[in-house]
């Protein structure tokens, strides 16, 4: 397969991918602004976001405030900054549409339509209700990886998709849990909302049913952490994200990519077989951050073994 | 316009030709609601299928249909023999002349075609001169436009040898017929034209530099944002090839590669569908992003086949039209079977005073216009427009040529009041590689406005599915 084919493929679905997980980010945001918080704890929760993101430039550079609004504007609506859901949503399809000779026309049309109905919600003043809007893109991401599972050939065009998929995903889940941890909310002087906070994080990731059913306990961060770092069976888990990605590596193998796949297997068998408490002996965010950078690293890998390779 | 057109489905007297009879008793028989919800569905599927022409403006995706217009265009099993023959002839001789041109230049020896107009034209390519190419063939796909005029006999009006295109239409349309009117098919015998890819890519193949027995062949594109790039999609995945990019193929030690996924893969036959200058940014346009760096080295070296060869555009330039009958003399020793439409060649000092005194009943032509840009229609035009193209005739008479206005043959067309004739032309598709080639039928385009003559999608065209039909 031609290495741009294969790229268009894997960003494809990473923007996909990126637009759902801003989503539930944005979820997060939301259903944390129901709770009784200060104004200062409110505007901390932002600012530990966009910094987990990465986007904390970008955003100051636009915005003077980290109003909840301000916010909210940069990470979905806003055309101009690449970042956002919007951006996202036609980036992926701007993917599809490269390789649409590739894939089924389902995918196409699938990535085609979400794009269309997104462009009609972002236009000025017509923008639905923010709960509304990250439903509906959380159901077209669905759709996106569903027809994109349901439909593809098992070649390489659809391991490469789902190497973006299940790189995001990982990439997201540790950014999701750095923010949760950057920010000090009102635990301290209120811990009873302590638990409320983090459950709000499971219940964006859709995880809190399954929280219940492993631990069957009260939420705590450790067990949260320990739940979307390492357990096995959670589909947003890094360490589920790091034994699909392996998989799907072995699978496009070739002559250079030794050692990429070594690196995987490495960050793979530290999750798998690795204790919280030990991974996590300098603290979590910082073990976060590793995570986040053997993850760029695999993405280099993957970009120069496979994607963009020199002549 | 004085002249009546001559109409493909009516003689002069308004019956049905004997070959439009049955087509014209299944028209008369459907109601019209039927006809209108007909058309409906098939601008639908068009752009649901996303079969589009047209500028990819903005970034938010603007695509624009050629309109289909679903009435046929018929053409009887003897017309079609004869059209394909002459095509055949025609093309031929045009592959001879390029041949020539780029080695002994025998026909300019001759004197049958003057140098100058050859050898100091811009579509002629020095590059060229001396290199052998697989099988002496250099426009592999030819898109020869014909049009047939009042009396009934059709004319070559242009020979497309660069990157012609146009072909996704004559398949998509034959499939929309099928899916809208499957009855039709059942009553007719309509020669058919899906296999118009395999044969592509067979003739593809069989250009490959001698000794490659199992050739790659891929397909480059400008790329997405190209206005024709679906049908270069489509065209790519119907021969199961690569759709590739300059990007995507680098040369090494005068080879050409593609960059894929399991390391460069070699490649032999390259379809581009990229015009001669962007080509290869080290030995054309230097600021061509679209092309492969050494490209031209690697063709030169006999390394890979370039379809259509660099440099054809020297064989269809309008001011070597008036020369191709005088070709087919020279390189066949025949009598052209197709004829040109007459041409007054406006570096001749006496036919240009003739076209000057004539300006208001004449077409003229810019010799490297394209595209229905840069030409006058007298008859259409206002004094002003005719005084002003005056003006830049005198000044630069070379560049122009002229030509009668010609009443191109009309066919019944479903516009917003009903049926009523539409001006016409026709591009076959000719494929020339081991043998000549020509699936039955090409792209039928109509001018959707009242009397206008223009057919270019450019220029508001639509067009129609193609019937040829069998012996019977």
């Amino acid at each position: 397969m031609l290495s741009r084919t294969a790229d268009h493929l894997y960003w494809m679905s990473r923007y996909n991918e990126r637009a759902e997980n801003l989503a539930r980010m944005l979820d997060a945001h939301y259903r944390l602004s129901l709770l009784p918080r200060t104004p200062e704890a409110v505007r901390q929760g932002w600012a530990a976001t966009l910094t987990s993101l990465g986007m904390i430039d970008a955003f100051r550079a636009r915005h003077r405030e980290a109003s909840p609004a301000a916010a909210v504007h940069f990470l979905a609506f806003e055309r101009e900054h690449p970042g956002s859901i919007l951006s996202c949503l036609r980036t992926a399809r701007e993917n599809a549409r490269a390789v649409r000779g590739t894939v089924p026309s389902e995918v196409w049309e699938t990535l085609n339509s979400t794009w269309l109905e997104a462009r009609s919600f972002g236009r000025a003043g017509t923008e639905p209700a923010l709960g509304d809007f990250l439903e509906w893109v959380k159901y077209r991401a669905h759709l996106t990886r569903g027809v994109i599972v349901g439909t593809m050939l098992r070649d390489e065009a659809y391991f490469f998709s789902r190497i973006g998929t299940f790189l995001e995903r990982a990439d997201a889940t540790t950014r999701l849990l750095e923010s949760r941890w950057r920010d000090p909310g009102d635990g301290g002087e209120r811990p009873a909302s302590e638990a409320s906070e983090w459950a709000v994080l499971l219940r964006a990731l859709s995880a809190f049913e399954v929280y219940r059913k492993v631990y069957r306990d009260s939420v705590t961060p450790m067990q949260v952490t320990e739940l979307l770092l390492l357990n096995d069976s959670m589909p947003g888990s890094v360490h589920r994200c790091l034994s699909d990605l392996y998989g799907n590596l072995r699978e496009v193998r070739n002559t250079q990519s030794r050692e990429t796949e070594r690196l995987a297997g490495e960050m793979h068998a530290q999750l798998r077989f690795g204790r919280l408490e030990e991974l996590c002996a300098d603290g979590v965010p910082v073990f976060l951050d590793r995570c986040q950078k053997r993850l760029n690293e695999l993405a280099a890998g993957i970009a120069r073994d496979f994607l963009v390779p020199g002549a | 316009m004085t002249v009546r057109a001559y109409d493909e489905m009516y003689d002069a007297a308004g019956n049905p030709r004997a070959h439009c009879a049955g087509y014209r008793d299944w028209l008369e028989a459907q109601p019209a609601e039927r006809l209108a919800q007909k058309r409906a569905e098939a601008d639908a599927l068009f752009h649901r299928l996303g079969i589009t022409f047209a500028v990819y403006g903005e970034n938010e995706g603007t695509e624009r249909l050629i309109p289909f217009d679903f009435v046929p265009r018929i053409l009887p099993a003897d017309e079609w023999t004869e059209l394909e023959a002459g095509l055949k002839q025609r093309v031929r001789a045009l592959n001879a002349f390029l041949a020539d041109v780029y080695h002994d230049q025998e026909i300019l020896k001759a004197g049958r075609i003057p140098s100058e107009p050859v050898l100091c034209n811009a579509q002629y390519r020095p590059e060229m001169q001396g290199i052998d190419v697989p099988g002496g063939i250099y426009s592999h796909i030819a898109g020869v436009d014909i049009v047939r005029a009042d009396d009934g006999r059709f004319y070559v009006l242009e020979d497309n040898l660069r990157v012609p295109s146009g072909v996704s239409y004559m398949l998509e349309n034959r499939k929309m017929m099928m899916r809208l009117f499957p009855e039709l098919f059942s009553r007719h015998a309509v020669e058919p034209v899906e296999h118009y890819p395999d044969v592509l890519l067979d003739n593809l193949k069989s250009v490959a530099q001698p000794g490659i027995t199992d050739p790659t062949v891929v397909l480059l594109t400008p790329g997405a944002y190209n206005s024709a790039y679906f049908e270069h999609a489509f065209l790519a995945q119907q021969m199961g090839i690569e759709l590739v990019e300059g990007q995507d193929l680098f040369v090494r030690d005068d080879v050409v590669y593609m960059r894929t996924t399991r390391g460069p893969q070699r490649v032999d036959v390259i379809y581009r569908r990229i015009d001669d200058d962007f080509l290869d940014p080290l030995a054309f346009r230097s600021d061509s992003m679209l092309g492969v760096p050494g490209l031209l080295t690697a063709y030169r070296a006999g390394r890979v086949t370039i379809a259509n060869a660099i440099g054809t555009g020297i064989a269809d330039d309008k001011s070597i039209y008036p020369y191709v009958p005088d070709m087919i003399r020279f390189y066949l020793g025949e009598e052209p079977k197709l004829a040109n439409v007459p041409t007054w060649i406006l570096r001749r000092p006496d036919e240009c005073s003739h076209v000057l005194a004539n300006l208001k009943d004449l077409v003229v032509k810019e010799v490297h216009g394209a595209g229905g840009y840069g030409m006058l229609i007298g008859p259409a035009s206002t004094q002003a427009e005719i005084e002003d193209f005056r003006a830049r005739i005198k000044a630069n008479p070379e560049r122009y040529i002229a030509q009668p206005t010609l009443a191109l043959s009309t066919s019944p067309t479903f516009v917003e009041q009903g049926f009523a004739p539409r001006h016409i032309d026709l591009r076959p598709f000719v494929l020339s590689g081991k043998d000549i080639t020509i699936v039955p039928g090409g792209l039928t385009r109509v001018a959707l406005r009242k009397g206008s003559l223009v057919v270019n999608s450019s220029q508001g065209g639509g067009t129609k599915d193609t019937w040829v039909l069998g012996p019977c």
